[in-house]
């Protein structure tokens, strides 16, 4: 029993730093507001009502489905050292695949519904795998590729959304409207909330599992903590990171076919992009420290942070960046995770006399 | 296509300037040591400060000052964070990003008053040069640029002079290659590595300074648009070496310069935008594959560090 407590005193420092990093970035927030003239309880009130009150709360739940997606996107491969920023990219490819095979696809929704999302997550995979090779063969890190690989598929989702794909006579860069075969059912009384949600909720179950139950999950979390040491005990470090990656990029691409097929049911150039999903999901996956069970309340928390500061902008004029402030005042607090691991290890050798 | 015209390479020698301002910083962070990717971020606070400067003085130079000043300020965030208390260099620089962009942003909005795009008449821009008019060559590639540009390619000059050719240049080699050896002989690790990321603050400054007020004249949303990962790309082209730095930034500038004119000549600008990125990343992928052949041959373990620049960057582990 006193063994619990003082491993409780222990991890206590660790476990608090995620709360910490959220309080200070709040008080950050708090003070960004007082010095622009808003009064920081009306700001954050505007900010919680933009997100949850009635009216808004069907759309932030399409919201939280994204960032949910776009934060296992980063955790998979974040498990085993990887770092992917390429989302932007694999939302945005996975999206127009979505589009296209719905387009011109005729067949009836039993049958387009499930095609249209592996189309999705092909999509992003397709882009996200190209890096893994880039990294275990040509040694160009994964967060490199995966960004510089990113500006341009979006690039190339405009163009086809501008020129092949375009509906005619609009002013607006979209597609068409996808037939209603490939429209995902929505629940009752909503109209943006629909099956997308549960599709990622059982691949975020999946992942779980697969992380804490499995030999392959095991093996990335083996790789992530010492890669000499995997590949020394005959783990494919190459076929982990294309696992990962292509794992990361179907999550991603499957976020843009569910964004696809919602409403206003059309690829709509920058709508994929503009809202910031893929970094409201880093900062998610980062603030819960590569547990992936606990991604749906960061995922829910910067949801809150991101569509809310659009109510916020709306409500009381503060500016809707300030939730990107927010996050990556998060996302640096966190970084000095080291700080609060390196005082836990000092206490613990203080624990035992001394002795190192 | 007119590749070769001197108008073609002073259009080059523009769009590389503030991309190389920002690697050679990362090269300096890279000899000593430190693995700096926060250029995307640190480039943006330049590019917005020298804008904001520039308007509320109406000097375009206040505006430099002003942008080398706080972007210098802002990189004490990586000095502290991934020097100072050792964190994870590359999540320091994700949230550096990430808060460059939000601030901004944030910014435009509360300061300026604008969204998306701040380009008010009257906006001092950096006046081009004119000393080399009438002289052949160098007044064609440097009569419509600012004095940052040749700026840029001296500096890259000078600090490769500065690593190889002085002292103080050879203890910030040493700092990054052997941290404890450098220790030993006096040398202070952590004031090198501080007064580096800094030093590449100020340079990022310049970049951002020259792509928002001379490029341009104009401050826009994320206007870096992934420059500081081109840069960030170059210096791993170019292992840390200033001149390799300069012909690799110079190849950047040439995909996109190239880019501009294939849109007048029809092609749309959504696929002319990716080029420079994909000639970035191919350029990378085929020298990084020869390095590793070649090493291979000679010694297999140095091979296999070639293979994970960035834990042999970033030493910190091991310390």
């Amino acid at each position: 029993m006193s063994g619990l407590v003082a491993r409780l005193r222990l991890a206590a420092p660790a476990a608090l730093v995620p709360l910490g990093a959220v309080v200070v970035a709040l008080l950050v927030g708090a003070v960004v507001m007082a010095v622009a003239g808003v009064d920081p309880l009306r700001g954050y009130d505007a900010m919680v009502r933009g997100a949850l009150s009635v009216s808004n709360i069907d759309f932030a739940v399409a919201s939280f489905t994204a960032i949910l997606a776009m934060s296992l996107a980063f955790a998979v491969p974040a498990r085993m050292g990887e770092y992917n920023l390429g989302g932007d990219g694999q939302l945005a490819l996975g999206g127009i695949s979505a589009a296209v095979v719905a387009l011109y696809l005729p067949a009836p929704a039993i049958v387009l519904l499930p095609v249209c999302l592996v189309a999705g997550a092909l999509g992003g995979a397709a882009l996200a795998s190209v890096s893994a090779p880039l990294s275990t063969r040509a040694g160009v890190p994964v967060i490199i590729s995966t960004l510089l690989l990113s500006a341009p598929a979006v690039a190339l989702t405009s163009y086809l959304v501008r020129f092949p794909l375009a509906e005619r006579g609009s002013a607006v860069p979209q597609t068409s409207r996808l037939p209603d075969a490939a429209h995902l059912p929505s629940f009752p009384g909503t109209s943006y909330t629909n099956a997308g949600l549960v599709v990622v909720v059982l691949v975020l179950l999946l992942a779980v599992r697969v992380d804490s139950r499995t030999p392959v999950g095991y093996e990335i979390r083996v790789a992530g903590a010492n890669r000499g040491f995997a590949a020394y005990g005959g783990l494919s470090v190459p076929r982990l990171t294309l696992g990962t990656l292509v794992a990361a990029g179907a999550v991603a691409g499957l976020a843009g076919a569910i964004i696809v097929m919602s409403q206003p049911f059309r690829f709509i150039d920058d709508a994929l992009t503009a809202p910031g999903y893929t970094f409201a999901g880093i900062a998610a996956a980062l603030l819960a420290g590569g547990r992936p069970a606990l991604l749906p309340l960061t995922a829910a928390l910067f949801t809150v942070l991101t569509v809310g500061s659009a109510g916020m902008e709306r409500d009381v004029d503060v500016p809707r960046q300030l939730g990107q402030v927010l996050q990556a005042v998060v996302i640096l607090v966190l970084a000095l995770r080291v700080l609060a691991a390196r005082w836990v290890a000092r206490r613990a050798r203080d624990a035992v006399g001394g002795k190192v | 296509m007119d590749v070769f015209t001197l108008a073609f390479v002073a259009a080059v020698l523009t769009s590389s300037a503030p991309v190389l301002f920002a690697a050679l910083g990362s090269a300096l962070c890279g000899r000593a040591g430190v693995f700096n990717i926060a250029l995307e971020g640190q480039l943006l606070c330049g590019a917005f400060t020298a804008v904001a400067v520039s308007w509320w003085t109406g000097s375009a130079w206040a505006g430099v000052a002003a942008a080398v000043v706080t972007t210098t300020v802002f990189s004490g965030v990586l000095a502290l964070g991934a020097v100072s208390w050792r964190a994870d260099p590359i999540i320091v620089a994700v949230g550096m990003n990430l808060l460059a962009l939000g601030l901004t942003g944030f910014l435009l909005r509360e300061l300026l008053d604008a969204t998306g795009t701040f380009a008010p008449t009257g906006l001092a821009g950096l006046p081009d040069l004119d000393v080399f008019d009438g002289i052949p060559v160098l007044g064609a590639l440097l009569g419509g640029q600012t004095l940052l540009v040749p700026l840029a390619l001296l500096l890259a000059v000078a600090a490769s002079l500065w690593l190889n050719r002085t002292s103080t240049g050879l203890r910030l080699r040493g700092v990054g290659e052997h941290p404890e050896a450098a220790a030993s002989l006096g040398v202070s690790v952590t004031r090198y590595q501080h007064v580096t990321v800094l030093l590449a603050g100020a340079l990022c400054g310049l970049g951002g300074a020259q792509l928002s007020l001379g490029n341009v004249t104009a401050f826009t949303e994320n206007m870096t648009a992934g420059r500081g990962w081109v840069a960030v790309a170059a210096v791993m082209l170019a292992a840390n070496r200033p001149l390799l730095v300069l012909g690799a930034c110079l190849l950047f500038g040439a995909a996109e310069a190239w880019g501009f004119r294939l849109q007048g000549v029809g092609l749309p600008q959504q696929l002319t935008d990716a080029a420079p990125y994909l000639v970035t990343l191919i350029v990378l992928v085929a020298s990084r594959l020869r390095v590793r052949r070649r090493l291979r041959d000679v010694d297999p373990v140095a091979a296999v560090s070639a293979a994970h620049p960035e834990a042999v960057v970033h030493p910190e582990e091991t310390r």
